[in-house]
C-alpha cells in the first residue's frame, strides 16, 4: 500500500534497524550490567571454588540469608496490596489532589537512603517521639526485625503502584465498565477483568520490589544495629565483611544476592512460558 | 500424691543448679574491623567466666563505623559495652546520659586497653622513597587517606600529621596548618572510610602512599594476601587510643554490670593483651609488648592529650563544620 | 464523575491514604520537626554555603542527566526486549533488575573496579584521555546504573499491552516507521516513560552507597549532597542533617509534582486523540 515509496528517501530495511537496535541495547546491557556482575563473581571466586563455599558457610551468612528472605516476605505483600489499592484509586477515578497523591507515592524514592532509616529512628529511637513509651512497654522496633521491615517497606513502597498506574491509565476502564454492566460484582470484576489485564505489571512490580527489598543497604543499616547473626541482612553482611578486609567473603555474599535476583527472574520466565498464550488472548485489542 | 516429695526433691536440685548456671547475654558495640579480635576475646572470656561463675555467657557483637555505632547506642541500641575508635564518640553517648561523664577515668590508660599508631603503606620497593612525613608533600606524590569528617579513624591521620609538623624545630600552629594543607592537596580521592581508602590504594592502584592505622595496615597485608606492599613507620606519629566503656544505663537495666566490667578488665589482663597483640593492636603491658617486639617497630608517639587537649576541643577546633579541616582540606 | 459505575473508590483511596500516612508521612513529619531545630536563619546559612550549593548542583545536575540517559537507553532496551526475539534475550531481561538486587556498596565497588585507571574499561578510556572514576563523570555512571531498571520496567508492561493494530493501521496507511513511532507509539508510552524518568531521577538524587566509592568525594568538585548529610550525622548534628535532607526532599518533591502533572496532561491528551 506504500504508494509514497518512490518519493521517500531510502527506507532502512526493517532487519537492519532491528539489528542495530538489538546491538545497541545488548552492548549497553553488557557494558553497564553484565560487566559489574562479572566483577562480583570474579572477586567471589578469586581464591577458588572451595574458598567460595567455605566463606558462604562460615559465620553469619546463613542467618543473614534467612533474615533477608523474612524481611522481603513481609514487606513485598504489604506493598503489593497498597500498590493495587493506590493504582485503582488513581487510574480509575478523578479526585482533587491526585497529582499530589502521585508525588507522595514517589516520595520514598527521592529520600536519600542515608535519611530514610533515620526517619524511623526519629520516631521510634530512644530519643524519638515514641521511644520512651516503647521502652516503658518493652517493645523493640529499632535495632530489631520490625525496624528492618519498616525501613524496607518504606524504601520499596512505590514499586507496585508505579508499575500499575501508567498501565491502567493507558488501558482505560472500558472492559471493567462492561463487566459491571453485565452484572459482575466488584470482586468478580476485579479478579476476572482487572487482574488478568494487569498481571504482568503486577509481576514486574513485585519482582522489582523484591529485588530492592533484598538489596537495600542504606536505610536498613541505620535501623539494624548491625548485631551479628541477629539483625544483619545480606547487604549488611557484605558491608561488614568488606570492612574487615574479608574481600572474598564480601563478594561471595554479594554474588548470592545477585543469584537470588536472577532466581526471581527465572520464576518470571517460567510464568511467561506457562501463561504466555493467555497473555496474548487477554491483551487489549486482542478481543 | 506419693510422687510429690520426689518431685519436690527434683525441682530443688534443679533450682540449686540453675541458681549457679544462668544464661547471660552481653552486647558489645564495636567499630569496624574488630570482629576477629573480639571473636577470640569473647571465646576465651566466656570460657573463663563459665569456669569461675558457671554462667553460660553469650557475647553478641555489633560492628559499624565508630560514629554510627555511637549514634545507634544513643538511639537505643542496647549495648552493654562500647569499644570504639575514638573518645569523642563515647563522649557523645555520655552527653545523652547513658554513662558517666568521667568514663575515661574509670579504667587505666585513658580507658584504652590497646593502642595503635598511624603508619604509611607504600608500594613494593618504596618507589617514591617515602620515609617520613615531609616526603608526603614532595611533588608527584599522591596520598590516600579517608575523609576525617566521615571516618573517625581518619581523624587520627590528620592529627598525626599536624602533631608531627608542630613538633619540628621551630614548629608552630601556622606551620602545622601549612603542612597539613599541603598534605591534603596531595590527596586525589577522599574515601568515606578507612576500608574504602585501602581499597582505592590496594585494589585500584591509586596513590603512592596510604595513611593507615598500623593494625589495619597489618590486617590488610595479611587478609589481602599481598606482599606487593611495605609498611613505613614515620619518625613521629600519634598514639591512637581506641577507648572502651561500660554503658551504665544499659547494664543497670540488664543487670549485667559485674560481667560487663569484668569483660573490659579482661582486655587489660595478660591473656587479653596477648590476643590483642595477635590481632595487631599494640598492647599496653610491657611484658606482652616485649613478646611481640618483632611485629611492632619502635616509634616515637605523642598522645591527643599531649598536643591537643581533650577530644571535644580537638573535634571543635579541627573537624566541626567550618573548622580547620573545612578551611584547608582538598577542594578548598 | 465519569466512572461512577466502578466500585471501590472509597476503600481503595482510604486504604492507600492511611498506609501512606503511617509509612511515609508520619516519619517525614518527624524529619521536618527535627529539621525545624536549626531555624530559618540556620537553614539559609546552610543552603547558601558555597559547598552546599556545589554539592546540590552536582547531585541534581548529574541525576537529571542520568535520568535523561536512562530514558533514552531504557526506551530502546525495553523496545528491544519486548518486540524482538534474539538469543540471550531472557538473560538480558533478567539483568535489568540487577542494580536493585546488588547492595549499592557492591555496585559502587564493582563499578569503580571497572572504571578505575587500572580497570578493564578505565584503562581503555584513559588511553582516550577520559577519566571516569574519582571524577564527576563517575557520579554520573553510578547514577545511571542505580536508576536504570526504572525506565525499562515501567515501559515493558505498557509495551506488552500496546495495541499493535494501531501501528499496523498507521503503517498500512503509509506512515513511515518513524512517524508511526513519534505520532502513535510515543504518545501512548509517554505516561510510563515520564514515570520511569521521574523515578530514575528521584533515586539518583539521593543515592549514596554506590556513588561514594567512585566519586572521589573532593569538596566543591565531586562531593554529593547526601555525603554532606552523612558528615553532619558524624558530628551528631541531627538537626542539620534533617534540614539538608528536608531541603533536598522538597526540591525533589516539586520535580515529582511537575512530572506527575506532565504525565496527566499527556495521558489526557492521549485519551482525547483516541
Amino acid at each position: 500500500m506504500s504508494t509514497h515509496a518512490s518519493t521517500r528517501p531510502v527506507r532502512w530495511p526493517r532487519r537492519l534497524v532491528r539489528g542495530l537496535f538489538i546491538l545497541i541495547a545488548v552492548s549497553f546491557l553488557a557494558l553497564f550490567l553484565l560487566l559489574p556482575l562479572a566483577i562480583v563473581f570474579i572477586e567471589a571466586f578469586r581464591e577458588g571454588v572451595s574458598a567460595y563455599f567455605a566463606t558462604i558457610k562460615q559465620g553469619d551468612a546463613l542467618s543473614a540469608i534467612r533474615l533477608t528472605l523474612l524481611v522481603a516476605a513481609i514487606a513485598v505483600p504489604l506493598n503489593l496490596v497498597f500498590g493495587v489499592a493506590a493504582a485503582w484509586a488513581m487510574a480509575r477515578f478523578e479526585f482533587h489532589g491526585k497529582a499530589l497523591l502521585g508525588a507522595f507515592i514517589d516520595l520514598p524514592f527521592s529520600i536519600s537512603p542515608v535519611i530514610s532509616g533515620l526517619v524511623y529512628v526519629l520516631l521510634f529511637g530512644a530519643q524519638g517521639w515514641f521511644g520512651p513509651w516503647l521502652d516503658a512497654h518493652g517493645v523493640k522496633i529499632i535495632f530489631a526485625v520490625p525496624g528492618l521491615v519498616l525501613a524496607t517497606v518504606f524504601i520499596t513502597l512505590p514499586f507496585v503502584a508505579r508499575e500499575l498506574i501508567p498501565l491502567m491509565q493507558s488501558q482505560g476502564s472500558e472492559e471493567e465498565e462492561a463487566a459491571r454492566v453485565l452484572g459482575a460484582n466488584g470482586w468478580q470484576m476485579f479478579f476476572r477483568v482487572t487482574v488478568p489485564n494487569i498481571r504482568w505489571a503486577l509481576l514486574y512490580g513485585v519482582l522489582l520490589c523484591n529485588a530492592r527489598a533484598m538489596g537495600e543497604f542504606g536505610a536498613v543499616s541505620v535501623v539494624s544495629g548491625h548485631i551479628r547473626g541477629l539483625t544483619t541482612t545480606m547487604p549488611l553482611e557484605v558491608e561488614m565483611r568488606y570492612n574487615e578486609y574479608d574481600y572474598v567473603g564480601a563478594f561471595a555474599v554479594a554474588s548470592l544476592l545477585a543469584l537470588l535476583a536472577l532466581l526471581t527472574l527465572l520464576v518470571k520466565t517460567l510464568l511467561e512460558w506457562r501463561y504466555g498464550g493467555e497473555i496474548a488472548a487477554h491483551a487489549p485489542g486482542g478481543h | 500424691m506419693r510422687k510429690l516429695p520426689v518431685l519436690l526433691a527434683l525441682v530443688s536440685t534443679l533450682a540449686t543448679a540453675t541458681v549457679v548456671a544462668k544464661d547471660v547475654t552481653l552486647l558489645n558495640a564495636s567499630y569496624d574491623p574488630t570482629r576477629e579480635l573480639y571473636r577470640d576475646v569473647d571465646t576465651v572470656f566466656a570460657a573463663q567466666w563459665k569456669a569461675q561463675h558457671g554462667d553460660n555467657l553469650t557475647i553478641e557483637l555489633s560492628n559499624g563505623g565508630s560514629g554510627k555505632q555511637a549514634r545507634s547506642v544513643v538511639d537505643g541500641l542496647a549495648a552493654d559495652v562500647v569499644t570504639l575508635a575514638l573518645a569523642y564518640d563515647i563522649d557523645a553517648i555520655a552527653d545523652h546520659g547513658l554513662l558517666a561523664k568521667n568514663w575515661q577515668q574509670r579504667l587505666p590508660d585513658n580507658a584504652s586497653p590497646y593502642t595503635s599508631t598511624i603508619v604509611f603503606l607504600v608500594r613494593k620497593g618504596n618507589p617514591k622513597g617515602i620515609k617520613d612525613w615531609p616526603d608526603l608533600i614532595k611533588s608527584g606524590v599522591q596520598v590516600i587517606t579517608p575523609n576525617p569528617k566521615t571516618s573517625g579513624g581518619a581523624r587520627w591521620n590528620f592529627l598525626a600529621a599536624w602533631g608531627y609538623a608542630l613538633k619540628q624545630p621551630g614548629g608552630n600552629e601556622a606551620k602545622a596548618q601549612n603542612f597539613v594543607r599541603q598534605l591534603y592537596q596531595h590527596v586525589p580521592v577522599l574515601d568515606t572510610g578507612a576500608r574504602g581508602a585501602t581499597n582505592t590504594f590496594v585494589q585500584r592502584g591509586v596513590g603512592d602512599v596510604l595513611l593507615a592505622w598500623e593494625n589495619e595496615a597489618l590486617l590488610a597485608k595479611q587478609e589481602l594476601g599481598n606482599d606487593a606492599f611495605e609498611i613505613v613507620v614515620p619518625s613521629v606519629s600519634i598514639l591512637a587510643e581506641p577507648p572502651v566503656a561500660v554503658v551504665d544505663k544499659n547494664v543497670d537495666k540488664h543487670g549485667t554490670r559485674a560481667i560487663a566490667e569484668a569483660y573490659l578488665k579482661f582486655l587489660y589482663s595478660p591473656q587479653g593483651q596477648e590476643i590483642e597483640a595477635k590481632h595487631f593492636y599494640r598492647p599496653r603491658s610491657p611484658d606482652v609488648a616485649k613478646q611481640f617486639a618483632a611485629q611492632f617497630p619502635k616509634v616515637n608517639t605523642f598522645t591527643i592529650k599531649d598536643v591537643f587537649g581533650t577530644w571535644r576541643q580537638t573535634q571543635a577546633k579541627f573537624f566541626a563544620d567550618g573548622a580547620i579541616f573545612d578551611q584547608i582540606g582538598p577542594g578548598t | 464523575m465519569r466512572h461512577r459505575i466502578l466500585p471501590g473508590f472509597g476503600i481503595s483511596l482510604g486504604y492507600a491514604l492511611t498506609y501512606l500516612g503511617l509509612i511515609v508521612l508520619l516519619p517525614l513529619a518527624a524529619l521536618v520537626w527535627k529539621a525545624s531545630g536549626i531555624g530559618i536563619e540556620g537553614l539559609i546559612h546552610l543552603l547558601a554555603a558555597p559547598r552546599t550549593l556545589a554539592a546540590l548542583r552536582l547531585s541534581f545536575g548529574s541525576a537529571l542527566l542520568a535520568a535523561l540517559i536512562n530514558a533514552v537507553i531504557g526506551l530502546l532496551v525495553a523496545w528491544v526486549l519486548v518486540r524482538y526475539r534474539f538469543p540471550g534475550r531472557r538473560l538480558f531481561d533478567a539483568l535489568v533488575d540487577l542494580p536493585f538486587a546488588l547492595p549499592t556498596a557492591v555496585a559502587g565497588i564493582a563499578l569503580t573496579a571497572l572504571y578505575a585507571p587500572n580497570g578493564w574499561l578505565g584503562s581503555w578510556l584513559a588511553s582516550w584521555g577520559i577519566k571516569v572514576a574519582y571524577t564527576p563523570l563517575g557520579v554520573l555512571v553510578a547514577m545511571v546504573f542505580v536508576g536504570f531498571p526504572f525506565v525499562v520496567r515501567t515501559l515493558q508492561p505498557v509495551l506488552e499491552s500496546l495495541d499493535r493494530d494501531v501501528e499496523e493501521a498507521a503503517e498500512s496507511l503509509g506512515a513511515r516507521r518513524w512517524q508511526t513511532f513519534l505520532r502513535v507509539i510515543l504518545p501512548m508510552l509517554a505516561p510510563a516513560l515520564l514515570t520511569g524518568f521521574a523515578l530514575a531521577l528521584a533515586r539518583a538524587v539521593g543515592e549514596y552507597g554506590s556513588v561514594i566509592f567512585i566519586a572521589g568525594n573532593i569538596p566543591m568538585r565531586s562531593e554529593i549532597a547526601p555525603l554532606l548529610i552523612v558528615q553532619k550525622l558524624e558530628q551528631f548534628d541531627y538537626a542539620g542533617a534533617a534540614a539538608l535532607s528536608t531541603a533536598m526532599l522538597l526540591f525533589s518533591f516539586v520535580l515529582l509534582v511537575v512530572i506527575t502533572l506532565l504525565q496527566r496532561w499527556s495521558s489526557r491528551w492521549m485519551e482525547k486523540t483516541r
